[in-house]
C-alpha cells in the first residue's frame, strides 16, 4: 500500500477504532479509510465488537453487588473469608481474622461473638507444634504412616475419630503422626512432606468449647495456617506456605472431613 | 482513610466485569474480586493518588488470576478454566442473544488476547495501562488487541479461524 509522508500505522488504527487517536492524525486516518473499504469495514466490525462486549459486560438490570464484596471493600482490616468455603459449608457463620498482626493478637478484628480464644489458642499450639517437630529430620514423627494403627490409635487417645486426609493431589504424602499434649486433653499431629522436603502438619483436638468457627488464616514468622472448630473437633493446617497453596490444602482436607 | 473505601466500593462493578472476562463462572468471578478487594486493603499504601485506582486494582486482579492459574495447573485433578465445560448460559446471566455471541465468541480466544481486549473495549484503558495492568511492552498489547479483534471477527462470522489469517497486517 502506499506510505505517504503520514504512514497509517496499524496502531492508529487501532486507536481509531478505541477513540484514543491523537486528534492530529484524525485527518489522515480518515483519508486513508476513505480509499481503503476493505480496511473501514474491519475497523467498523471492531466497534461492534467494542460495543457488544462492553453491552455484554453491563451490569445485568436490578442486580445488585453482593454483600460480601461490599464488606471485603469496607473492612479496615485485612480479612479473609474464604468465599469457597462458604460453598462448602454454608453452615458455618464466615468470620475474619487478621493475619500479620500474630497468632495472639486479635485486637480489633470482628469475631463476632464466637469462642475468642479457641481458636487462637488452637492455632497457637499447632504452630509451636509444627515448629518443634517439622526441622526434625530422623524422627519427625512418632509412629509412621506405614503403620496401620496410626489413625485408630490418634483417634483413641484425642477422643473423636479422626481421618488421615490424602494430600498426594498436591504432591503431599503422609509421613506419619504423633500425640502431642494440649490444654485439655490430647492433640494428635498428623505430618505430610512434599518431594522438596517441605512439611505441612494438621493439628487436631478435640473442641471441648462445643463453639464453631469460620475458616480462619494466620500468618507468623514465615508459617502459614488455617483453623477452624467444627462439631467434635478443632482443626488446624499449618506449614511455611504461601496462603494460595495453604487454601489448597486446607480445602481438600475439609472436604474429605465431609465424607 | 473512607476516600479509598468509597472510591473502592465504587469500583466494584468493574472488578466484576473484568473477572467474568477471566473466569466465566460467576461464583468464582466473585471469589476472585473479593479477594483482589482484599489484597486491595492490603497494599492500599502503594497505590499513588492521582493514579488511575481501576488499573492498579486490575494489576492486582491479574496477579491474583495468574497465581491461581499457576497453583491449579499443578494439581493434575483439576481442570483448567479454559478446558471446562462451557458454563450453562444462565450461569452468565447474559440476557440478549447479541451478549451470548459476543461472549461465546470471546471464549475462543486465548487467555493473554481475552484480557487485553477486554481492558481496551470494555473497561477503555489506555493502550499503555494496559501494558501496565499486564505488565507488557506495549507492544505486546498492541499485537495481541490486534490478533483478538480479528479472532473475534472471524469467531463472529462463523468462520473457523484460520491461522495465518490473524497474521495479516496493514500498512
Amino acid at each position: 500500500m502506499t506510505a505517504g509522508p503520514q504512514e497509517i500505522s496499524e496502531q492508529d488504527l487501532q486507536a481509531y477504532v478505541d477513540g484514543w487517536l491523537d486528534p492530529a492524525r484524525l485527518a489522515a486516518v480518515e483519508a486513508y479509510l476513505a480509499e481503503h473499504p476493505d480496511e473501514a469495514a474491519r475497523l467498523a466490525a471492531y466497534r461492534r465488537q467494542n460495543e457488544a462486549l462492553r453491552g455484554a459486560f453491563a451490569e445485568p438490570r436490578g442486580e445488585d453487588v453482593p454483600e460480601r464484596l461490599l464488606l471485603a471493600a469496607r473492612r479496615r482490616s485485612p480479612g479473609r473469608p474464604l468465599a469457597w468455603l462458604a460453598r462448602a459449608a454454608a453452615a458455618l457463620a464466615l468470620v475474619a481474622v487478621g493475619f500479620g498482626a500474630g497468632w495472639g493478637l486479635r485486637g480489633g478484628l470482628e469475631t463476632s461473638g464466637l469462642a475468642r480464644g479457641d481458636g487462637a489458642f488452637l492455632v497457637q499450639q499447632a504452630a509451636a507444634a509444627h515448629r518443634v517437630f517439622s526441622v526434625e529430620v530422623r524422627h519427625p514423627v512418632e509412629v509412621r504412616a506405614e503403620e496401620a494403627h496410626l489413625v485408630a490409635w490418634l483417634s483413641k487417645r484425642v477422643g473423636v475419630p479422626l481421618k488421615a486426609p490424602d494430600l498426594s493431589g498436591h504432591g503431599f504424602r503422609l509421613v506419619g503422626g504423633r500425640l502431642l499434649p494440649a490444654a485439655e486433653g490430647t492433640a494428635a499431629q498428623l505430618m505430610y512432606e512434599d518431594e522438596a522436603g517441605r512439611r505441612v502438619t494438621a493439628y487436631m483436638t478435640a473442641n471441648t468449647s462445643g463453639g464453631e468457627t469460620a475458616f480462619r488464616f494466620a500468618e507468623d514468622r514465615g508459617l502459614a495456617a488455617f483453623y477452624w472448630l467444627e462439631g467434635p473437633l478443632g482443626y488446624a493446617l499449618v506449614g511455611a506456605l504461601t496462603r494460595a497453596e495453604l487454601i489448597a490444602l486446607a480445602k481438600s482436607v475439609y472436604r474429605q472431613l465431609e465424607l | 482513610m473512607p476516600d479509598f473505601t468509597a472510591r473502592l466500593e465504587a469500583e466494584i462493578p468493574a472488578l466484576r466485569r473484568y473477572a467474568r472476562a477471566l473466569l466465566r463462572d460467576r461464583d468464582r468471578a466473585d471469589d476472585l474480586v473479593q479477594d483482589c478487594l482484599e489484597r486491595a486493603i492490603v497494599k492500599r499504601g502503594t497505590w499513588r493518588r492521582p493514579g488511575n485506582l481501576r488499573a492498579w486494582l486490575f494489576t492486582i486482579m491479574h496477579n491474583l488470576h495468574a497465581n491461581q492459574m499457576r497453583s491449579l495447573s499443578r494439581q493434575p485433578a483439576s481442570v483448567s478454566l479454559d478446558q471446562a465445560p462451557e458454563q450453562s448460559t444462565s450461569a452468565r446471566q447474559v440476557e440478549t442473544v447479541a451478549a451470548n455471541e459476543v461472549l461465546s465468541a470471546l471464549a475462543q480466544l486465548d487467555e493473554t488476547q481475552r484480557e487485553v481486549l477486554v481492558l481496551v473495549a470494555v473497561e477503555q484503558l489506555r493502550y499503555r495501562e494496559v501494558a501496565a495492568v499486564l505488565d507488557l511492552p506495549l507492544g505486546t498489547v498492541m499485537s495481541r488487541l490486534g490478533r483478538a479483534r480479528e479472532r473475534l471477527r472471524q469467531a463472529m462470522n462463523g468462520d473457523a479461524p484460520e491461522p495465518k489469517a490473524s497474521l495479516r497486517r496493514v500498512k
